[in-house]
């Protein structure tokens, strides 16, 4: 379909108004797959050693993982499964579709809707829909909201590629570079246990990375391999 | 001058079930008081306190939304298709 991720909602929002038996995931069925993005929650307490982290940055397209990850901390500490504090929410948009960010930087409580223009099209929610939550939750948690350039996002990516190995697309890059800014601003503890959310792999972004690592092409041979192995590891 | 109106499925129960109404109108505001005019309970669903549209609530002119436009002041050709979305989508 031509067009950005706003106008492939609105027309997927038409469609299931004209068929009533169709089920669109974050459309007509959006409750349930909201309510799901709680076990992305569950996993973090889960693979953590059933506790907390301190911090949590997540990727905000219309806020509803953002809201539903802490609702899944919040039931595990009502229910005794995990004890301390809720961690601290930290939003992560791009400068090109901001309507989040603005907002919290403004002091406002709720979003005015942009245009979105950026490489992190998984983001491009220009009207989000979850909006006015994210500001509420990121104040109570002593978090906040930022926004990254195109240029910081394709710095994430990189980053997070060469320090552990993962390729993200483009939301994870705006992730890990609003992690880079709140370290930067030292705005984070060096003793914080920060989970980052990488929602989706690289190869969906191919194009917006392209020229920024650099390919190596070798004969297929042993010898050729080793060379150029040696070559990269030093 | 009128517009094609088309409610969304969420609006219906307050349209009798009418997915599209014929509006007269030169402006999104007359067409949309129009609409109130016909279908009463729209009023609240779609308009805030002052008038304005409420903030999850999309009206889209000829694909445009029309907050990108001059919001409820964008004038309306005749003919011209109004789509009322709710603004509640992705993840």
């Amino acid at each position: 379909m031509r067009g950005n991720y706003d106008d492939v909602n609105r027309l997927c929002t038409e469609l299931s108004a004209e068929h009533d038996d169709w089920a669109f995931v974050n459309i007509n069925m959006r409750p349930y797959y909201s309510e799901g993005s709680k076990t992305v929650a569950y996993e973090i307490a889960e693979q953590l050693g059933w506790e907390l982290p301190d911090r949590v940055i997540v990727p905000i397209a219309s806020g509803s993982l953002f809201t539903k990850i802490n609702k899944g901390f919040r039931e595990w500490i009502e229910l005794g499964l995990v004890s301390g504090r809720e961690p601290v929410m930290n939003g992560a948009q791009a400068t090109g579709c901001a309507p989040v960010a603005n907002a919290f930087a403004a002091g406002q409580d709720f979003c005015q809707p942009v245009k979105p223009s950026t490489i992190a099209k998984s983001l491009s929610i220009g009207n989000p829909a979850d909006g006015p939550y994210v500001l509420e939750l990121a104040r109570r948690t002593g978090g906040s909201v930022d926004a990254v350039s195109d240029d910081q996002i394709r710095a994430g990516i990189a980053l997070l590629a060469e320090t552990t190995g993962i390729f993200t697309e483009t939301a994870g890059g705006v992730t890990v570079a609003v992690l880079a800014e709140l370290a930067r601003r030292g705005d984070i503890d060096p003793d914080e246990r920060v989970v980052l959310l990488i929602t989706g792999d690289g190869l969906k972004t191919l194009d917006a990375v392209r020229g920024s690592f650099k390919a190596r092409e070798i004969d297929p041979t042993v010898d050729a391999f080793d060379l150029a192995f040696e070559t990269v590891a030093a | 001058m009128a517009a094609r109106v088309k409610i969304p499925t969420q609006l219906r129960a307050a349209t009798g079930g009418a997915s599209e109404a014929t509006v007269e109108g030169g402006t999104v505001g007359e067409v949309l008081d129009g609409l109130f005019e016909e279908f009463g309970e729209l009023r609240e669903r779609i308009a805030d306190e002052q008038g304005g549209l409420r903030r999850f609530v999309n009206v889209y002119l000829g694909g445009e939304d029309i907050r990108f436009l001059d919001g409820i002041a964008t004038s309306v050709p005749d003919g011209a298709e109004l789509t009322i979305l709710p603004a509640v989508a992705g993840g």
